[in-house]
């Protein structure tokens, strides 16, 4: 039947010598069938049945919950600002119609673009498409504002899939992660965009200081009236009070204290707060750290060896207790910002993390370590995680480097020893 | 809400979510296994052979004795497939009307060897059927007696099998046995290398045919194979075991250094009298999953290579080959093979002589296929579709050979796996069981004693590394199989030396290549690492 009927596909498959053409069938129809491809290549007449599009597969389904406590957070969020609707559960039909106005987009730039470089670049050079985007696509709308302009998100992906994939040869072979390396893109390029207290919360379109939903406002008013639910109201101020300032700002100016006058840390754990659309709910990314471990797609070693950093790293302030940030608990550092984010999708990325079980450890205490420097002791950024990250992963192909020399070196030592 | 509070709330949702979750996909996955007419006993998701998972690395078995060194692997997987050759039927003799030679069986030997007789020739077994142009002190003799029918060339000329007409009762060439107690070391190599039965030696570095010039530091015998669906070698040892330990008194003569013998230490029963009570041997007793029966596996755990030495390793074939050559003046290849498959009507064990046919073997097995399907205008047509392929050896390093094919010439076991040419809507996405695979994305991984169909499937395309970690998890030695395959992309000779490239042969990497989720041929690489190595001498 239809697309799921390989007869179906093979009639419309384009002949090979139409390069894009083919390289785009090709594409899709792997998406909906396993190829059937056997077992020649190589020399086992049998193969275990995990491949690539599986594994990446498995990272966006770990993402799922972020993705629906997130949306959900941009139109909580956005009430909080204009002072309606606070309670978590009023509203719950706006305020998802908001967040899925502020995610798709972004979800489909995001994919459209990276896909269509990638598309472009496999036809060109003959390669089947491969499936690294599928995961990159999934994360980078979780490490953005829900705010950021379309076109900045297009230009930072452009720009990310180009310099920091393509260039070095593809899905695989990269140096940094490609997700972060977009996000530092918009960070060094249009900083107002994703630092300060401004860009956390959506706001739809504001012009002067008052909220215009345009066409949300005529699609959805119709039905949610006919419904007798509440409604979209354009023209609305936001309140005076409100700041929209995330946890990390707060602690740099008040320590925890100043952290827990605006935020519980129930609001902190379950994702009520503004942020990063990903970052928000730890509960959610703990779900999908759970996922993660349980099929063993990402690597545990990164994951406990980076909370171990954070750890060590927080405690060292806290012993030093320079000044009221320093003084925040250690423990509550786990609540705030992009930390378990990054800890659970950003640094456990296969391709740019160390290759080596020793590497990964040192790797994963090295990101606590710098991030937590970076985040507590630089008031130029307020969040460290993006820039640790990409730090090390410079510096990952490094480690691995010595911790196989010293195989080479035991290698050696042994043939001396006779 | 303080913190605390929170966090337990938080924590205590979670591990409910997970108990949940867990729950209905172990009941998802029963009922997935009934549907695939599977016994659902064997699949879940909680694990349900706490008792074996505990068992491992408990200790050594009972029937160890304390001062053996025991080794206890930890990293390995066992591919568990339908089709394990079964005593049923007894142990029969098989005798075909062909045998065949194939020189492509031994890695690194010239493409065309230099054949010693011509066609219409007759030959007793041992007599001189080639040699290898390069090293022509290494003679490779005939399996049987018969006449010499002809050679079966492949591409450029290259020779692919040198076929034998054989008796009916065989005749054995008459040999000058030297007397093991008196004999020189070279004399009994010079020997070996006329008799025929010098090939069965084998040696690391490179996983050759042994160089006869070099003395190496100890040699391996392993008594036991890990690889799925092999034979066990407690029945080929069977009644042999004077020749057994014939076969290892002349290998104590060929090495300064010791002679090693790698047990089956995995507990589940004693290995043969012969191996256990074996003398002049050091044993050494072997734990864990595949590649745990490897002689790679044992001589890194035991007396690992290093550059500039040499070690030489045979299987229990080779050992009694040599053996019987002095107990009884014969040069006999008889070995039991174990024919194995789902698509074999009933797997089971023979006795043959090396290079014998298989067509006898696999009468029964419908290695085509007729389909009907229709061409792009619309009409009917039938297709041969090939539907099962032949292996002779193991499905991770066998060849594949044509139903009228010989057996390789260290193969003593024959497989049949179904072709696995097919589609899979949403392969990639759907967590089948009907894998073997430690993967955790799919049901099997919880479930590591159920036995699976086997079928050729590629299951995914050939992608650029990603994944880490993942071959070291297979492969229980101190090795980091995955740089060393970027060092031999990179021709870059001292690393490749440096990372131990120099112990490892194809069957010690088989399982990587078999659950690389890159689709990498892991085996093929390392080959044309050893290659490279060994012509720069």
């Amino acid at each position: 039947m239809g697309l799921f009927d390989v007869d179906f596909w093979k009639k419309i498959e384009p002949s090979k010598d139409k390069k894009f053409a083919h390289g785009l069938y090709d594409g899709v129809f792997t998406l909906f069938f396993k190829p059937n491809e056997v077992n020649h290549a190589g020399r086992t007449h049998i193969k275990g049945p995990m491949d690539l599009k599986r594994l990446m597969i498995h990272v966006v389904i770990a993402l799922q919950v972020c993705y629906i406590i997130g949306s959900y957070n941009i139109g909580h969020q956005h009430f909080l600002a204009l002072g309606e609707h606070t309670g978590v559960l009023d509203a719950v039909h706006l305020k998802l119609v908001i967040g899925l106005m502020s995610i798709l987009p972004l979800f489909i730039v995001s994919n459209l673009v990276g896909l269509g470089i990638e598309f472009y670049f496999a036809s060109k050079k003959g390669h089947p498409i491969e499936e690294g985007y599928l995961v990159t696509g999934a994360l980078i709308p979780l490490i953005m504002p829900p705010d950021v302009p379309l076109w900045m998100l297009a230009l930072s992906i452009i720009f990310a899939v180009l310099l920091a994939k393509e260039a070095f040869g593809g899905t695989g072979m990269n140096v940094v992660n490609i997700a972060l390396m977009a996000r530092a893109f918009i960070f060094f390029a249009y900083p107002t965009e994703i630092s300060g207290d401004g860009p956390w919360v959506s706001a739809i379109s504001l012009d002067d200081g008052v909220v215009d939903y345009s066409f949300l406002h005529m699609m959805f008013n119709g039905l949610f009236e006919s419904l007798g639910w509440s409604t979209f109201i354009n023209g609305q101020p936001l309140l005076e009070s409100f700041t929209g300032a995330t946890p990390l700002v707060l602690a740099r100016t008040g320590g925890w204290e100043a952290v827990t006058e605006v935020y519980s840390s129930t609001a902190m754990f379950v994702g009520g707060i503004p942020g990063c659309v990903g970052e928000t709910s730890k509960l959610a990314i703990i779900i999908g750290i759970a996922i993660l471990l349980l099929t063993r797609v990402a690597s545990w070693r990164i994951m406990f060896s980076m909370a171990l950093g954070v750890a060590v790293t927080g405690m060292l302030f806290n012993a030093w207790g320079f000044n009221s940030y320093m003084d925040v608990p250690w423990y509550n550092h786990f609540l705030m910002g992009g930390l378990m984010f990054a800890l659970a999708f950003m640094a456990t990325d296969p391709v740019t993390a160390c290759g080596t079980n020793t590497g990964k450890w040192i790797y994963g205490f090295l990101i606590g370590f710098f991030g937590m420097v970076i985040r507590v002791m630089n008031p130029a950024y307020a969040e460290g995680w993006m820039l640790a990250i990409l730090l090390m992963n410079v510096f990952a192909p490094t480690i691995d480097f010595y911790v196989v020399d010293a195989n080479i070196n035991r290698r050696l030592k042994r043939a001396k020893a006779k | 809400m303080t913190l605390s509070t929170g966090l337990i709330f938080g924590i205590i949702f979670i591990l409910m979510f997970i108990v949940v979750m867990a729950t209905i996909s172990e009941g998802l996955v029963k009922i997935a296994a009934k549907h695939q007419g599977e016994n659902p006993e064997n699949y879940g998701v909680l694990p349900n052979d706490m008792p074996s998972m505990l068992k491992r690395g408990e200790g050594s078995p009972d029937y160890i004795s304390q001062e053996d060194h025991f080794v206890d692997l930890k990293k390995g997987f066992d591919i568990n497939l339908l089709g394990e050759a079964s005593l049923e039927h007894g142990i029969e003799y098989v005798h075909s009307s062909t045998y065949a030679l194939k020189p492509k069986d031994f890695m690194g030997m010239m493409p065309i060897p230099k054949v010693v007789v011509a066609e219409g020739e007759t030959l007793k077994a041992g007599d001189v059927l080639f040699f290898d142009k390069k090293r022509p002190e290494i003679k490779y003799a005939a399996p049987v007696s018969g006449e010499m029918l002809k050679i079966q060339r492949g591409e450029k000329r290259s020779v692919n099998e040198v076929v034998i007409l054989a008796d009916k009762e065989l005749e054995y060439r008459a040999y000058d046995l030297p007397d093991l107690d008196t004999v020189s070391r070279e004399d009994l190599v010079a020997f070996l290398l006329d008799s025929g039965a010098w090939p069965f030696i084998r040696q690391r570095p490179f996983d050759i045919v042994a160089e006869h010039e070099k003395m190496p530091k100890a040699i391996f015998v392993t008594t036991f194979d890990t690889a799925p669906l092999a034979p066990s070698f407690n029945l080929t040892v069977q009644g042999k075991e004077a020749e057994f330990q014939k076969g290892l008194d002349v290998l104590a003569k060929l090495t300064e250094g010791a002679l090693h013998l790698g047990l089956d230490g995995r507990g589940a029963s004693s290995p043969a009298k012969a191996f256990v009570n074996a003398t002049g041997v050091q044993k050494h007793w072997f734990n864990g999953a595949h590649p745990a029966g490897n002689v790679g596996v044992h001589i890194h755990h035991v007396d690992p290579l290093n550059s500039g030495e040499t070690v030489w390793h045979l299987d229990v074939h080779g050992v009694l080959v040599l053996g019987t050559l002095f107990a009884k003046g014969i040069f006999d290849t008889e070995r039991i093979v174990a024919l194995t498959g789902n698509e074999m009507p009933n797997p089971r064990y023979v006795r043959a002589h090396q290079g014998v046919c298989l067509e006898r073997f696999v009468t029964d097995v419908k290695f085509q296929e007729q389909l009907t399907t229709t061409d792009q205008e619309g009409k009917p047509v039938t297709i041969n579709r090939k539907a099962v392929r032949l292996v002779s050896g193991d499905p991770l390093t066998g060849k594949e050979i044509e139903p009228n094919g010989y057996l390789g010439f260290f193969d003593d076991q024959v497989m049949t796996i179904e072709e696995g040419d097919y589609y899979e809507l949403f392969g990639w996405l759907i967590p089948r069981a009907g894998h073997p695979t430690q993967n955790r994305t799919f049901p099997g991984a919880f479930a590591p004693s159920s036995i699976y169909k086997a079928d050729t499937q590629q299951n995914g395309e050939e992608r650029a590394f990603v994944v880490s970690g993942e071959y070291e998890s297979v492969l229980p030695m101190d090795i980091y199989p995955q740089y060393l395959l970027r060092a031999i992309q990179a021709n870059d000779f001292e690393k490749m030396e440096g990372l131990g490239i120099l112990e490892l042969g194809e069957e010690d990497v088989a399982l990587c290549e078999y659950v690389c989720t890159s689709k990498h041929p892991v085996q093929k690489t390392l080959r044309q690492g050893l290659d490279m190595l060994r012509e720069q001498g």
